[in-house]
């Protein structure tokens, strides 16, 4: 699904050349659910704006789904974010005057889908995370976790290859990480393909393999035995 | 560009639109208040317009006066500083033999240039007054008012010398209480016994005043002993002809007749009422440029406030369009939704504005009816320049649209949603 090879990254501060990846490999299954940790500086976010084409490499490939992503324009790289790619932020993005079912159905909108199909389509995601009641609801009424889920289903319901989520849980508690990270798994076991950003180890474990990034270098990658969310979930 | 015909477009923009209401009332405020201002600087200076065109009608447009001074050049054995006296029988020669005059009318006067004022009595009152013979197409050069009950003189009048006149509002309040009838009334001038026929007001300024007597010119011929004098006479050319030239034709014929020198230039004046008619439309021309330079530069001001809340806006919204362009969101969609957004609030802006400007024109009209003491008449916007406005307003909403749209576009996602 995903194939890097030598990806190297370096960002311009001034006078000073601050090289943040240095000769990234790596490659994703289908199906996979991998976790990508590192402190904060190691390159674990450029790498994953990289692969949500958000930022572009200086040099090395990129495929993904066998597609090359080099050179693109912008409204090339927004068509293919929009097939390929469904973003799950730390502080969730989602628009504040767009009731939930308005947030998830906008990737849908930019595919050109008509309306009733959007709304249906939107308000089948929006059950699938168990929020189908607070369909009409803005953002600001409800909680951290709510909004994740939705911030969840909005990112599904392009029907995205690969689900890219930078620090899911970076701004909610433990239980409320536990419920997001039990979403998560379960979207994982119908097949999708996620990558998960993190520096928490217990979120990390969750995953079915774990990347560790250092000073732009991947310094550990290994399969894990899969501790499942839902025992945490009441 | 097919996405401005799209429902959905239209869905999100007016979501965005409406889900921001205050951003969207302010926004608004600066272009109405411009083509608020715009609709009634227009429709007032139209109201002037109309105004003034409804007093100096096309007759009066085309009018002159002439009256007899005294030569500055000795001529014919004549000495100079010989008094011409303009008579009856110039009027018939000039009459037969100027084609271009439509009408030429006497007019005699008392109690102006030296002569003396005729005494007007009624009951134990008095005053001394200028009385005026005329014909009954005075009233289209000098237009009066005539209050209800009342008439000017007519043809009979002039017919039959009848011994009637027309008295000034100012007269009328003098010599009357007030409500009291003065039509039918009989007063005296000069110890004759005259009918009370009508009461004018003047409607424009003009040396008649408020305050003169109005008789048949025949009857003015007996009672002040004028033989065929006349005080001066007033000539309308035909519609087709410069009243310039015929000032000089008729100026020429003159000076042949009463044996003048041709080059004297002070042995006729003559005030020519085209010429300052046309003095007053330039001059009303010229306030109509100043009130489209003045709209015009409303309406830019409100646009400018428009592109500059949208920029403010496009800062504040950041992190909405980098979510949008994460999501799938191209470049042009982002800069189409920032630049329809611009000309929505633009276009309805200046129809709120627009309609309210026409409301209250509309009710100035109501308001003034039709009172003669407003130079006001019938203030509206032409339906082209009300049009053309709104067209030039969407055509700037679009080009002020572009700075923010474009802002938006250099906004990277990525910046965007780092942004906190």
């Amino acid at each position: 699904m995903i194939e890097i090879k030598d990806l190297h990254k370096s960002y311009q501060m001034g006078s000073n050349s601050l090289h943040v990846l240095k000769g990234i490999d790596f490659s994703v299954e289908d199906g996979e659910l991998v976790a990508i940790m590192g402190s904060s500086g190691s390159g674990k976010s450029t790498l994953l704006n990289i692969l949500g084409m958000l930022d572009e490499a200086d040099s090395g490939s990129y495929f993904l789904d066998n597609v090359p992503i080099k050179g693109l324009n912008e409204t090339k790289a927004a068509q293919y974010r929009n097939k390929f790619l469904g973003f799950v932020f730390q502080s969730f993005n989602l628009i504040n005057y767009k009731t939930a079912l308005e947030n998830v159905a906008l990737p849908l909108y930019y595919q050109r889908k008509k309306r009733k199909e959007r709304t249906e389509t939107a308000m089948s995601y929006l059950g699938k995370v168990g929020l189908a009641d607070w369909a009409t609801h803005l953002p600001s009424e409800l909680s951290g976790g709510q909004k994740q889920r939705v911030a969840i289903a909005r990112a599904l319901a392009a029907d995205p290859k690969v689900l890219l989520a930078d620090e899911p849980t970076g701004a909610l508690d433990s239980t409320t990480s536990y419920e997001v990270m039990d979403i998560i798994q379960s979207i994982n076991d119908e097949g999708k393909t996620i990558l998960v950003v993190t520096h928490e180890q217990d979120i990390a474990d969750m995953c079915k393999r774990i990347v560790h990034l250092k000073d732009g270098v991947i310094v550990e990658d290994k399969k894990v035995e899969q501790v499942r969310a839902s025992q945490y979930v009441g | 560009m097919k996405f401005i015909f799209e429902k959905d477009t239209w869905q999100e923009i007016y979501g965005a639109i409406r889900k921001n209401k205050i951003r969207t009332v302010i926004t608004v405020i600066g272009v109405t208040w411009g083509v608020f201002l715009f609709v009634i600087l227009l429709g007032m200076a139209k109201g002037l317009d109309n105004s003034f065109r409804s007093q100096f009608n096309d007759f009066a447009t085309n009018t002159m006066f002439v009256w007899g001074q005294q030569t500055s050049i000795p001529n014919g054995g004549f000495k100079r500083g010989r008094r011409m006296q303009l008579t009856l029988d110039d009027v018939a020669t000039l009459e037969s033999q100027v084609d271009d005059i439509e009408y030429i009318t006497p007019r005699n006067v008392t109690g102006q240039w030296g002569t003396p004022p005729g005494q007007f009595v009624r009951g134990s009152k008095s005053g001394a007054f200028k009385v005026f013979g005329d014909y009954p197409t005075i009233d289209k050069v000098s237009k009066k008012k005539i209050f209800d009950g009342g008439r000017f003189i007519n043809e009979e009048d002039i017919k039959y010398e009848r011994k009637v006149c027309v008295i000034g509002e100012d007269i009328y309040k003098q010599f009357y209480d007030k409500d009291e009838e003065a039509i039918g009334d009989f007063v005296r001038i000069n110890g004759i016994y005259f009918k009370v026929i009508g009461v004018y007001k003047p409607t424009q300024s003009g040396f008649e005043g408020d305050d003169s007597i109005f008789l048949p010119f025949t009857t003015f011929q007996t009672i002040f002993n004028q033989g065929k004098d006349i005080s001066w006479m007033v000539i309308t050319a035909k519609q087709d002809k410069n009243i310039v030239n015929t000032e000089a034709t008729i100026k020429t014929m003159l000076k042949r007749m009463h044996n003048v020198h041709p080059d004297d230039t002070q042995a006729f004046g003559s005030f020519n009422l085209g010429k300052e008619v046309a003095k007053v439309s330039g001059f009303l021309s010229g306030m109509r440029l100043i009130t489209y330079i003045v709209g015009i530069a409303t309406l830019i001001a409100g646009v400018i406030a428009i592109g500059n809340v949208l920029l403010i806006t496009v800062k504040e919204r950041t992190r909405e369009i980098g979510v949008r362009r994460a999501l799938g969101a191209t470049p042009a969609e982002v800069r189409g939704q920032i630049m329809l957004e611009s000309v929505l609030l633009t276009f309805v802006a200046g129809l709120i504005g627009f309609v309210f400007g026409t409301l209250v024109l509309w009710g100035i009209n109501t308001a003034i009816g039709n009172n003669d003491d407003i130079p006001i008449l019938n203030p509206s916007v032409d339906f082209f320049a009300a049009i053309g406005a709104l067209l030039s307003i969407v055509l700037l909403g679009t080009l002020i649209g572009l700075i923010p749209a474009q802002k938006a576009v250099s906004i990277k996602p990525i910046e965007a949603l780092r942004e906190e």
